[in-house]
């Protein structure tokens, strides 16, 4: 990667805060699992295999799983957000491999919310404004 | 196929204690009844907070926002909204005095401003291993404004109006800060961030840093434009391991991009960072401390003055900040001073970090504007005290900081007001404690701490707290007297006045609060040698009522002791054997016994 420009930080800006505000198209499915040391002692990282895994199985191939930090509810560790189109931006809360799966299968293949894991979240975003 | 609409019936006990339940099975079968069950989910959610208003249903995608629902409103729901998407107008929230038009979105209510995160912006949103993200969210936008269209001067001006008091616990206004080390003459200066979180209980410094390791650079390579340095330092402890990988990992792609290093984005300014690894000692959070383990010393503080500022890190002006600190900075540049200071009181501007822990429902990082009560951040934000136990007291401020009473609840936490509540902001720990906590026994673990964590160097902190730590040792082992608190009040003024840095300062803080607060308690240590919580297992002791013990033995099972036996006498009349009883002698008083019985035939005297 060659050193930026004030020009070129701009255009990435751009052109990911498109990419991730991107909601509502056909593709473009995020499933982001909090990796904080909280959400990955609280099992995470086997959340995250399975998420890879089941997709994998279900041979779904536009769903992009990504980490992230702690979002701040520790004491229901593991939390998933869930985007995709069509479908309420969701938080998942007490996301085992297991409930991972039913993720997979009843919220991106399904379109429908897997009732009892679903989280509020109660904290607005300075960056949407 | 997804659905039309997407309807969330609170589940949280609050609600379901008033009918939410019901509401969920009333809404599943009006929809049924309808006709209209493929065109909505009905879901059940974790608590929403929002529990003084409820039962709540909210219905997207429109968003709105029905209180006080009663399982008669579903028919209405569904008809009106799901089929006619028409809202509800007379359940929808309003706030006082707002009008039809105005009723917003959850985003605007003023509810669900209780947290509003400014530091914690990017955790639980971006990969923090990928540059790309962060840009994506404004990220490095804050340094290309201050690289390429402000002085130094401007920048700390900016900070001034932001009103930006220090995150780490003292609320030092930070442009002051700034400004003395810039006015500093000196051919090289150093700036460095204090991650060394050590408060029991703290970790939003390391969730910070983990979820979002670029704003601390960002931030970082700001202050040094502001101060001229071209130095910086992240002291971090060695027990982060995952934030010290992030931040690494984010170190190397500020470098690939050019955003780190040389000629930072073409404006021929240049700026490294190194991390130093600590070893995890709470004194080294002080920043004489810090400054002298960065320079391969032993972590003990220095008197000051001189300040950092002025002679820090190898006798040169250093500028030290905590990460929260500088995690708001990117935002105060992009958005400008008067933007953060829109946001808290009117001495403490912005936002703070909580890590809420201890008996509460839903512990976990909280970020309110400052001038939120104590009661939102337990009651709303928090959930509340865990098994509907009974609210004691909240600990702030670390093992510096002092325990807050229910009549403080209401108290609008910043900087200024907790200290005249009598406790303090300090990192920011939060640990909530209910009726089965007990307040001699919390400080004393408060109190084991700070002793361990003593440098030694000066004698009030080194053999003050220590004396300290045995008249507490004293009292939970019911050999306290009356004459003890003077020794304790004696102690804490000497320890208060004479130790060279905050951590033998403050000390006695924890253990004099117990006298103000928890007058009753202590006393009842001292005079009636018993713990009124139950805790002090040396004021504890077990026993068997005789008249309700049917002799099954399953506490002398689990006795770890063997202190249970049963007597030597024929069964009570009505019972088949003989009852058992405890041994003094013998018992550990682990309690194991009284988890055991099924007859509540053990009791704790």
């Amino acid at each position: 990667m060659a050193k930026l420009t004030l020009a070129d930080l701009k255009k990435i800006r751009d052109e990911k805060n498109k990419e991730m505000t991107r909601r509502d198209t056909d593709k473009d499915v995020q499933i982001i699992v909090g990796m904080g040391t909280c959400g990955i002692a609280a099992g995470a990282k086997e959340t995250f295999s399975a998420f890879v895994d089941e997709l994998d199985k279900s041979n779904i191939s536009d769903v992009m799983v990504k980490q992230t930090g702690c979002m701040g509810f520790c004491s229901v560790e593991p939390t998933v957000r869930v985007t995709a189109p069509q479908m309420p931006d969701t938080i998942y809360n007490n996301v085992s491999a297991e409930i991972a799966r039913r993720i997979v299968k009843e919220h991106i293949i399904g379109k429908k919310l897997v009732s009892e894991y679903v989280f509020d979240n109660p904290s607005r975003d300075i960056i949407a404004q | 196929m997804a659905y039309k609409n997407y309807c969330l019936v609170c589940g949280g006990t609050g609600c379901n204690a008033n009918t939410g339940e019901e509401i969920y099975h009333e809404l599943i079968k009006k929809a049924k009844e309808l006709g209209v069950e493929n065109d909505v989910q009905i879901v059940k959610t974790g608590c929403f907070g929002f529990c003084e208003k409820g039962p709540i249903v909210k219905i997207l995608p429109e968003e709105a926002f029905y209180v006080h629902v009663k399982p008669s409103d579903a028919e209405e729901l569904i008809k009106e909204h799901i089929i006619k998407g028409r809202i509800v107008e007379r359940l929808h929230y309003s706030e006082d005095g707002q009008d039809v038009q105005e009723r917003g979105k959850i985003d605007d209510m003023r509810f669900y401003q209780k947290q509003y995160r400014i530091v914690l912006r990017n955790c639980g949103f971006i990969n923090p291993e990928d540059i790309e993200e962060y840009i994506g969210r404004e990220g490095y936008q804050g340094l290309a404004k201050a690289l390429t269209e402000m002085t130094p001067d401007q920048i700390i001006e900016e900070l001034k109006i932001s009103g930006l008091r220090g995150r780490g616990g003292a609320g030092f206004p930070t442009w002051m800060k700034w400004n003395f080390t810039k006015q500093a003459q000196s051919d090289v200066k150093y700036i460095v961030c204090n991650a060394d979180e050590g408060d029991p209980g703290a970790y939003m410094d390391r969730s910070t840093i983990e979820g979002d390791p670029h704003s601390v650079i960002e931030a970082m390579t700001i202050g040094a434009k502001a101060i001229g340095a071209s130095q910086g330092f992240v002291y971090i402890r060695a027990e982060y391991p995952l934030a010290i990988h992030r931040l690494e990992v984010a170190m190397k792609q500020a470098h690939e991009y050019g955003l780190l290093g040389k000629d930072i984005l073409g404006t021929g300014f240049d700026f490294e960072i190194e991390i130093r690894l600590g070893a995890g000692a709470f004194v080294c959070g002080e920043e004489t401390a810090l400054i002298a383990s960065i320079e391969g010393e032993r972590g003990i503080p220095k008197p000051r003055p001189p300040f950092p500022a002025v002679k820090g890190l190898w006798g040169k002006p250093t500028l030290i900040n905590n990460v929260e600190t500088y995690a708001n900075i990117p935002m105060i540049i992009l958005k400008g001073g008067n933007w953060f200071a829109s946001v808290g009181t009117e001495k403490s501007k912005g936002t703070k970090v909580f890590a809420l822990t201890g008996k509460i429902k839903n512990s976990g990082l909280v970020e309110v504007p400052m001038g939120t009560t104590l009661r939102e951040i337990i009651y709303d934000v928090g959930g509340g005290i865990k098994n509907g136990k009974k609210f004691k007291a909240v600990q702030t401020g670390g093992p510096s900081g002092g325990v807050l009473t229910a009549d403080k609840l209401d108290t609008p936490i910043d900087f200024d007001n907790l200290v005249s509540a009598g406790s303090m902001m300090g990192s920011g720990g939060m640990i909530v404690m209910n009726e089965d906590d007990c307040i001699v026994d919390i400080v004393r673990f408060y109190l084991d701490f700070s002793v361990d964590e003593s440098c030694g160097k000066c004698s009030p902190c080194r053999i003050g707290g220590r004396k300290l730590l045995n008249i507490l040792d004293k009292i939970v082992d019911g050999k306290g007297e009356m004459s003890d608190i003077d020794k304790i009040k004696e102690i804490s003024t000497a320890m208060r006045r004479s130790s060279l840095c905050a951590l033998g300062q403050t000390t006695p803080n924890p253990v004099l609060s117990i006298i103000n607060l928890f007058w009753e308690e202590l006393l009842a240590h001292i005079k009636d040698k018993k713990c009124p919580a139950g805790k002090c297992k040396k004021l504890l002791s077990f026993s068997i009522v005789r008249d309700t013990c049917i002799g099954c033995g399953v506490c002398a099972k689990k006795c770890p002791a063997n202190a249970i036996i049963p007597e030597n006498c024929e069964p009570l009349p009505g019972k088949k054997k003989p009852p058992y009883f405890i041994d003094i002698n013998k018992c550990v008083k682990c309690g194991e016994c009284l988890t055991a019985c099924k007859f509540k035939s053990v009791v704790k005297l």
